[in-house]
C-alpha cells in the first residue's frame, strides 16, 4: 500500500473509563463509605446514597485463548450484570448490584473451571510476566511457573487463612517486570554471557552494550580479527544486562540460568514505609514443565508466615517482628555469604547495635 | 490437520492439576477454531513452546514493527526456530492502552475479540505489567490490520521502547472507600497529555505514570513509578464513634488494642476507657492500616488531595529505587489544579530528556545529580517531608546559608499570608 493510502492514527490515547463503569459505580463515584468481605472472593461495597454494589473475583490463566475470554463475558452476560474489570494480578471482577445474582454467578465461574477467591488475606493470582511463550530475553516461562504453583495455592486462593494478603511475583529474568512482592520467584543467572563473536559486530551497538553494564565489565576487543566484546568474567555478576541490547551475548543457560526467591516485597505504606524484597534463597534448578524445587520454597515460607505471623502482618511486617535469624531458622533455609548485601548503600543493611534476638 | 500436531509431552504437564491452564487454552484454538490460519499458528507456537521447555531456552528475536504515524507500541516477535514452526514465525504482540482501573462492559470485550480473531492468533492478557491489553501474536501485516479496527472504536496503542508508557491506576473512587483521589481524571489528564511521547519514543528511557487512590499504593506506584500520585487528605480523619463500639462489641477490646492501636506506625491512636478512639490526627503518617482494619468506623478526612513521588523503578541499572517525595500536598479539584500537576510533569520530564544519559531513568539521574539540584531544575522548593532526615555527614559547602535561610523564612511568611486568605 501506498503511503498516502494509508490510515492516520486517531491518536485518542488512554480511554474514558466511565462508559465502561458499572451505573452503579458511575452514580456513587467518589462517594462510597465501606465494604464488607462476606466469603473469600466477594465484596460488598456501600455507598453513604446507601447503594451498594457485589464484586465477585475469580482467577484465570492470564494468557486467555478466545474461548476463554468468551466464556467469562458470557457469564458475565447471563449471571453478572455485563460490567466486569481485571485486577493488577490479571484476576477478572464481576460487579452488580443485585445480591442475588453473587451465588449464581459464583457457581458458574466454578462449574467453567475459574477459581473464585483472590481478596483480603489470601494468597492471590501470582502476577507474571511473558516468558518463553513471547518475551525475547527469558530465562524460563513466567506462565508455566504460575500455573504449576496455584495448582499448589488453589486452597489458599480460594480461602482466607493467611495472617495478611499474600502477593507473589515471578520474573523470567534479572530485570524483573514482575515487581516487588511479599514473595518474589525471579531468574537468576550464574555463569557470565556466552559470546558469540561472529555475531557482535553486526547486530550489537557496542557501546551502548559497554554503557548497560551495571559493573563496568565488558570492554570492546578484537576477536578473531573481528571487532567484538569482551568480559571480565571475575567483575561480572551475571546480571543478564547486556543480553536485551546484544542477542549474542547468550546469558540463558539449560543448566546454570537458576531461580531466586525473595520475600518482603511491600508496596503499601500500612503501618511500616514501603519495602523492598530482599534474597532468602537461590541456586533454585529452574525446572519445567513443573518448577517441583520453587514450589517446595514457597510453600514452606507461606507455611512459617501463616503459623507464626499476627494478624495483619504482611511478610516484611512479621520478619520485622522476629528477626532475620529466626526467619532462616523457621524456614530451614541456609543463610549464606551471598545473602550479605555488597550493593551500593549496603552498609545500611548491616547490624551496627546489640540488637541480637536469642 | 491431525498429522501435523506437534507433541508436547511436556507442555502436557500443565494441563494437569485445578487452577485454569494457558496450555489447555491454546490448545483449544489449535483443535476447535474454525479458522485454520488460527489452528495452524496455535500449533506452531505450541510447538515452539515445547521445544523451549525441553532446551530451556527462549527463541523469539526483536526487530521493528509498527503501525503507520506511530514509533512504537508494538512489541516486535520473530521466531528464531522458523523453518521448524514457520505458521508462528512471526507472533508480534500490541500493547493497547486501558481505560484507568481496567474497567470493561462484556460487550466492548466481546467486540475486541471479534476484532482480534480476525486478525490476530486468538491470545490476549488482560494486562501486562506495566498495564497494557496485551493482544498476543500476529503478523507484521495484521497488526496493522488490527490497530486500524479497534482504533475506529476507540482504542489506542500504550508505549513501547524509550518513552512515556502505559499509566496504571487503582480502582479507587469507583468503588473503594479508601480513595481521595478522582484517578480517572488524572490518570487521562496526565496520559493524554503526552500521547506524543507515548507513541513516539524519543525519550532517554521509559517513564511510567501510576495512580493510587490511597496510601495503600494497591498499584505500587512508588516502588514500580517514575511520577507516582497518591491519594491523601490533610484534615482530621472521620470518626464514627458508634462504629468503633459497635466493632469493639464484636471484637473485643484486646483486638483493637493488638490489632489496631499498637500497630500503629507513630503511636498516635488512644483507646478510651469509654471505648471511643482518639487521633492525633497531627501526628498520623495516613499510613491507612487502622482504616484498612475498621472501615466502617475510619474514613479519610474531606479535605483530599495527593502526594506526589518521583524515580521509583526497578533493578537494571543501579539497584531498585524508590520514588522521593516531591509533592507532599497537592489540592486536586479545579483547572488550576490539573494544569499545576500537569506542569510538573512536564518540567519532570523535560529536565530529564535533557540531563538523562540515554537508558537512565528518572531516577536513577535524580540520584546521580543529587535531588537538590533536580528540584532546582524543575523549580520546587526544597522540604522537610522529602528526607527522612537530615544530613549526617559534614562535608558539605555551607557558604550560601543566610540567603538559603532567608528563603526559607520567606516562603514560611507567604503561606501563612495565603492561609490567612
Ligand atoms: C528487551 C526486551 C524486553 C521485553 C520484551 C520486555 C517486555 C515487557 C513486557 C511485555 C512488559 C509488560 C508490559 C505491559 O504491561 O505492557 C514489561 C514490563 C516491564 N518491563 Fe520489560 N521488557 C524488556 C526489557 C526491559 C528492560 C530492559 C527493563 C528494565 C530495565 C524492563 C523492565 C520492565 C519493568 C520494570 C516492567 C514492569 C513495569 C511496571 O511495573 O510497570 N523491561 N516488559
Ligand atoms: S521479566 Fe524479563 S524475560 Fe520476563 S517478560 Fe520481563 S523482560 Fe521478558
Ligand atoms: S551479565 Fe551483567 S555484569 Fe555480566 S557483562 Fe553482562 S551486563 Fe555486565
Ligand atoms: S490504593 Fe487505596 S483507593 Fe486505591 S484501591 Fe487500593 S485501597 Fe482503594
Ligand atoms: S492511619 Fe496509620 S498513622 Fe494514622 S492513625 Fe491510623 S494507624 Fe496511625
Amino acid at each position: 500500500m501506498s503511503m498516502e493510502n494509508m490510515r492516520q492514527p486517531i491518536e485518542s490515547g488512554c480511554p474514558d473509563g466511565f462508559q465502561y463503569m458499572h451505573p452503579v459505580m458511575r452514580r456513587n463515584y467518589g462517594l462510597w463509605k465501606y465494604h464488607e468481605h462476606p466469603r473469600p472472593g466477594v465484596l460488598r461495597h456501600v455507598a453513604y446514597s446507601g447503594d451498594e454494589i457485589w464484586t465477585v473475583k475469580a482467577g484465570t490463566q492470564r494468557i486467555l485463548d478466545l474461548y476463554t475470554l468468551r466464556k467469562l463475558t458470557e457469564i458475565g452476560d447471563k449471571y453478572g450484570e455485563g460490567y466486569v474489570r481485571f485486577t493488577l494480578r490479571s484476576n477478572i471482577e464481576y460487579m452488580v448490584a443485585d445480591k442475588n445474582k453473587v451465588e449464581p454467578l459464583i457457581k458458574a465461574l466454578e462449574e467453567a473451571g475459574f477459581v473464585v477467591g483472590g481478596t483480603a488475606n489470601s494468597v492471590t493470582t501470582l502476577s507474571h510476566t511473558q516468558g518463553w511463550l513471547h518475551c525475547d530475553i527469558p530465562g524460563t516461562d513466567a506462565s508455566g511457573v504460575v500455573k504449576a504453583m496455584m495448582d499448589e495455592l488453589i486452597d489458599e486462593f480460594r480461602n482466607c487463612r493467611m495472617p495478611n494478603r499474600v502477593h507473589i511475583t515471578t520474573s523470567c529474568c534479572q530485570i524483573n517486570c514482575g515487581g516487588q512482592g511479599d514473595i518474589a520467584i525471579n531468574v537468576q543467572h550464574t555463569k557470565p554471557p556466552k559470546i558469540n563473536h561472529d555475531q557482535v559486530a553486526n547486530v550489537c551497538e557496542r557501546p551502548a552494550v559497554v554503557a548497560r553494564c551495571p559493573v563496568a565489565a565488558i570492554r570492546p576487543a578484537m576477536v578473531n580479527g573481528k571487532p567484538s566484546l569482551e568480559v571480565d568474567e571475575k567483575k561480572c555478576i551475571c546480571c543478564g544486562a547486556c543480553y536485551p541490547p546484544c542477542p549474542p551475548m547468550q546469558i540463558n543457560d539449560a543448566e546454570h540460568t537458576k531461580l531466586a526467591i525473595w520475600v518482603g516485597g511491600n508496596h503499601s505504606n500500612a503501618r511500616g514505609k514501603p519495602t523492598f524484597q530482599k534474597l532468602v534463597a537461590a541456586g533454585i534448578p529452574n525446572n519445567p514443565p513443573r518448577w517441583p524445587e520453587a514450589t517446595a520454597i514457597v510453600k514452606r515460607i507461606l507455611k512459617a508466615y501463616q503459623e507464626n505471623a499476627k494478624d495483619w502482618e504482611r511478610i516484611n511486617d512479621w520478619i520485622e517482628r522476629i528477626g532475620w535469624p529466626r526467619f532462616f531458622e523457621l524456614t530451614n533455609l541456609p543463610f549464606t555469604k551471598y545473602h550479605v548485601d555488597n550493593w551500593r548503600g549496603a552498609r545500611n543493611s548491616l547490624n551496627a547495635s546489640t540488637h541480637i534476638r536469642f | 490437520m491431525a498429522k501435523d500436531i506437534h507433541e508436547t509431552p511436556m507442555l502436557d504437564e500443565l494441563e494437569n492439576g485445578p487452577w485454569p491452564s494457558f496450555i489447555s487454552g491454546i490448545k483449544r484454538l489449535r483443535d476447535q477454531h474454525p479458522d485454520e490460519r488460527i489452528n495452524k499458528m496455535a500449533n506452531d507456537l505450541l510447538g515452539q513452546l515445547e521445544h523451549s521447555y525441553e532446551t530451556r531456552k527462549g527463541y523469539w528475536k526483536g526487530g521493528t514493527v509498527s503501525v503507520f504515524g506511530y514509533g512504537g507500541g508494538i512489541i516486535p516477535r520473530f521466531s528464531e526456530v522458523a523453518d521448524a514452526f514457520p505458521e508462528s514465525k512471526e507472533f508480534h504482540t500490541l500493547r493497547v492502552q486501558p481505560p484507568a482501573g481496567n474497567f470493561y462492559t462484556t460487550d466492548m470485550l466481546n467486540q475486541l475479540a471479534d476484532s482480534w480473531e480476525k486478525w490476530g492468533s486468538g491470545l490476549i492478557t488482560f494486562h501486562g505489567q506495566t498495564g497494557n491489553i496485551m493482544f498476543i501474536g500476529t503478523t507484521t501485516e495484521n497488526t496493522q490490520h488490527f490497530f486500524d479496527e479497534i482504533n475506529d472504536y476507540g482504542w489506542d496503542l500504550g508505549g513501547a521502547g524509550p518513552c512515556v508508557r502505559t499509566g496504571m491506576s487503582c480502582v479507587g473512587s469507583a468503588r473503594c472507600e479508601m480513595s481521595c483521589a478522582n484517578e480517572q481524571t488524572i490518570h487521562r489528564t496526565l496520559l493524554n497529555r503526552f500521547t506524543d511521547d507515548v507513541h513516539r519514543p524519543a525519550l532517554p528511557y521509559k517513564f511510567k505514570f501510576k495512580i493510587s487512590g490511597c496510601p495503600n499504593d494497591c498499584v505500587n506506584a512508588i516502588e514500580r513509578s517514575d511520577f507516582a500520585i497518591i491519594g491523601t487528605w490533610r484534615d482530621n480523619m472521620k470518626i464514627d464513634q458508634d462504629a468503633v463500639k459497635e466493632f469493639i462489641a464484636k471484637k473485643g477490646r484486646e483486638y483493637v488494642i493488638e490489632n489496631v492501636t499498637s500497630r500503629c506506625p507513630t503511636n498516635c491512636m488512644t483507646l478510651n476507657d469509654d471505648d471511643t478512639l482518639t487521633v492525633d490526627d497531627h501526628n498520623c503518617v495516613r499510613c491507612m492500616h487502622c482504616l484498612n482494619v475498621m472501615p466502617k468506623a475510619l474514613h479519610p478526612g474531606d479535605d483530599k488531595g495527593v502526594t506526589i513521588l518521583i524515580g521509583g523503578k526497578r533493578t537494571l541499572k543501579i539497584g531498585d529505587l524508590m520514588g522521593t517525595v516531591i509533592v507532599p500536598f497537592m489540592k486536586l479539584e479545579t483547572q488550576e489544579d490539573y494544569d499545576r500537576l500537569v506542569e510538573l510533569a512536564e518540567n519532570t520530564i523535560d529536565f530529564w530528556a535533557e540531563n538523562g544519559l540515554e537508558h537512565e531513568r528518572c531516577g536513577e539521574m535524580i540520584e546521580r545529580i543529587g535531588l537538590v539540584n533536580f528540584l532546582e531544575g524543575i523549580g520546587v522548593d526544597v522540604d522537610p517531608h522529602m528526607v527522612s532526615h537530615p544530613r549526617q555527614c559534614s562535608y558539605i559547602r555551607t557558604d550560601g546559608w543566610d540567603e538559603e535561610a532567608e528563603k526559607w523564612y520567606q516562603r514560611k511568611m507567604e503561606e501563612k499570608q495565603q492561609a490567612a486568605g
